[in-house]
């Protein structure tokens, strides 16, 4: 395998709060290779946003990144000045977020907004910047991308305005775009769209993207490889099938127990029993042992990442594995 | 059907715009002012069975909620009528209420529908106290009953919203409906907010309180696995209208109208096979803004099979199979 774009170490992101040190990255580490689509699952809480966040440098006070390295095409950006940082933002990494209600600037139109963020690393004339708005407009499914650049942000539906916030990040040709559960606050069938549409893109340009997302089934559909993460750690991770097939860690049996699809109608559903650990007050040892129907006295020790082949997991008694 | 417990008859429901003191003015002196109105709904029958769970489903702005607010009493319909036991659920006139305790109603976002500075004890005993079920003295062990039953521990009582997880809190507004005692809930987007392992749990909670008490159950989402996994009978909405109705498994299996089509197969699957390549069928297109809803079918500007007689006339429900029913020019009566 050639060298991945970006390569994460140890990455370790703590809130200091006044209720105590939020754990919210706790040691994670991951390659990313040119034109791969990494997919970072997990429930709310389990670190996955922050990740992202901490990729681009955009964790604020109290939150920090404590240790660990990540290097973009063998760059290291911990530690790097906010200045740099904002430059290589847009340019080389780029972010689609949530909510396309509040990503986008209500009061200049699109054009401008597209507009600025290429200003922001070159100077390019007005007509070359629309010509290479329409581009990454029509590159998103935006239908008459010529006369939408006039238009303003309430005047698109929910799903274009995500599609808008994609060909923001897109503008650039970055290395890497991270999409924080980018089709979540979408209806079903303009996430279906938009998911087909983002697989061809990145077909296309070669870019690497990380999908987070709390929906097994949404990653599975799009990304190769999956990172499963709970309190702030990686517990499982390997190829989207592999792993969604035959999960090796408790966790990850535990989400896909949990989903309406693998029970008959009406039946019980396996649920996981309790609810995630505090941040703050996280239990000794593996995070996930006080829900888990495996753990015993071992599991009092933190389990390190056993890797076999393209896949590894976090876990002292891991699950056979077979389909 | 015979044994309709819960029956919607013809129920509409529109919200206007509000206009101005000028615009009211010259739409008075004749001049030609263009009144806004939403149909949110319009003009839906449906029939639940007693002990039934119908699910409704639907993308935003469909008017699901608004439909199960309806059947819940909380708002008056424009027209038409909801009845309970053949009870109507408001009363007439231009005020119209509530008229019946039978149906209680459990929402979303349970950091918005729980009081936060009620305690939890306070809260559930509310009702029950106002409507006489029981008096101040029995409340506590009332309320106890009923947060045991939803999986708390009695002791919960005495603490406010905020010290419990968005799981519990649902697990307390679920306690707070059944304490009314209602033959019939209505549920929207009861676990829409909830993590997967917790949307389970409180999955399992409604499964296990149906068998118990028997209810009856309007449950709303978007989520058509869900939904799936927890009705009997399925009710599929555009844009105001119901487009589809029968029995959950035969509609999933057996989708019937052009929109139930497209939107189960644009509900992403579980891939597990190497190599296999997700593929969608997305639908062209999105809806189409209420405030101007397309004439004839509703759906007629992203179905692909739409003809001349779908733009311009309203499908009818027609029956296509067993207690299975779809409004499409295109279907032929079984």
């Amino acid at each position: 395998m050639s060298a991945p774009i970006l390569s994460v170490r140890d990455l370790v992101t703590h809130f200091f709060t006044r209720a105590g040190v939020l754990k919210a990255v706790d040691g994670v580490s991951f390659d990313l290779q040119t034109g791969e689509i990494l997919g970072v699952v997990g429930e709310s809480g389990s670190g996955k946003s922050v990740t992202g966040y901490s990729l681009l440098g955009l964790v604020d006070p109290p939150g920090r990144i404590v240790s660990g390295s990540i290097k973009l095409a063998g760059q290291e950006l911990v530690g790097l000045p906010q200045s740099e940082l904002r430059e290589l933002r847009g340019r080389r990494l780029a972010m689609v977020f949530q909510d396309p209600m509040t990503t986008l600037n209500p009061v200049l139109s699109i054009g401008t907004q597209i507009k600025l963020a290429i200003d922001a690393h070159e100077r390019v004339s007005g007509k070359a910047a629309r010509a290479r708005a329409m581009d990454v407009l029509t590159r998103v499914g935006i239908p008459d991308a010529g006369s939408r650049l006039d238009a303003y942000p309430h005047q698109f539906s929910g799903g274009m305005r995500q599609r808008v916030a994609i060909a923001v990040a897109l503008l650039n040709r970055p290395d890497v775009i991270v999409a924080d559960e980018p089709t979540t606050a979408l209806d079903v069938s303009i996430q279906a769209q938009i998911l087909a549409e983002v697989k061809m893109i990145v077909r296309d340009l070669g870019t690497a993207l990380i999908w987070i997302s709390h929906d097994l089934a949404v990653v599975s559909a799009i990304a190769s490889r999956v990172l499963v993460m709970y309190a702030g750690r990686v517990v499982e991770h390997g190829p989207t099938a592999a792993v969604l097939r035959a999960p090796r860690h408790p966790y990850t049996q535990g989400l896909l127990n949990s989903l309406p699809a693998r029970a008959a109608p009406g039946e019980e559903l396996a649920q996981i029993p309790g609810q995630p650990p505090s941040l703050a007050a996280l239990p000794v040892g593996c995070a996930f042992s006080p829900r888990c129907p495996r753990a015993d006295a071992v599991c009092k020790e933190a389990p390190s990442m056993t890797a076999v082949g393209l896949r590894g997991w976090r876990c002292h008694h891991p699950l056979e594995g077979h389909a | 059907m015979s044994d309709a417990f819960v029956t919607v008859n013809a129920i509409s429901r529109r919200f206007e715009q509000r206009v101005s003191l000028g615009d009211r003015i010259a739409a008075a002196l004749g001049s030609d002012v263009e009144m806004r109105a939403v149909r949110a709904v319009d003009g839906v029958s449906l029939q639940v069975a007693r002990g039934e769970v119908l699910g409704l489903v639907g993308e935003s702005g469909c008017g699901k909620s608004t439909l199960g607010r309806m059947i819940a009493g909380i708002l008056p319909p424009t027209a038409g009528t909801v009845a309970i036991g053949g009870e109507p659920v408001m009363s007439k006139g231009p005020h119209p209420r509530k008229r019946t305790t039978r149906v209680q109603m459990i929402f979303q976002d349970p950091y918005a529908s729980l009081d936060p500075r009620m305690r939890i004890g306070d809260t559930v005993a509310e009702g029950p106290i106002a409507h006489r079920l029981v008096t101040k003295a029995e409340a506590p062990a009332y309320v106890a009953g009923w947060l045991r039953r939803v999986g708390l521990d009695p002791d919960v009582a005495q603490r406010y919203p905020h010290q419990f997880s968005g799981g519990q809190r649902q697990r307390i507004a679920i306690a707070r409906a059944l304490a009314m005692q209602p033959d019939v809930v209505v549920c929207d987007e009861p676990v829409a907010s909830l993590d997967v392992s917790i949307q389970a749990q409180v999955l399992n909670l409604f499964l296990k309180l149906r068998r118990e008490l028997r209810l009856t159950m309007v449950f709303i989402s978007h989520h058509l696995g869900v939904v799936r996994h927890v009705s009997d009978r399925v009710a599929v909405m555009y844009l105001g209208r119901i487009v589809e109705v029968g029995p959950a498994e035969t509609v999933y299996a057996n989708p019937q109208h052009p929109y139930t089509k497209a939107l189960l197969a644009s509900v992403p699957q579980l891939v597990l096979q190497d190599d296999v390549v997700a593929v969608f069928k997305p639908i062209q297109g999105e809806l189409p803004s209420p405030l101007s809803p397309p004439p004839g079918c509703h759906f007629h500007l992203r179905c692909e099979f739409a003809e001349a007689r779908c733009r311009a006339q309203v499908p009818a429900m027609r029956r296509v199979g067993e207690r299975h029913e779809s409004a499409c020019h295109l279907l032929r009566e079984a």
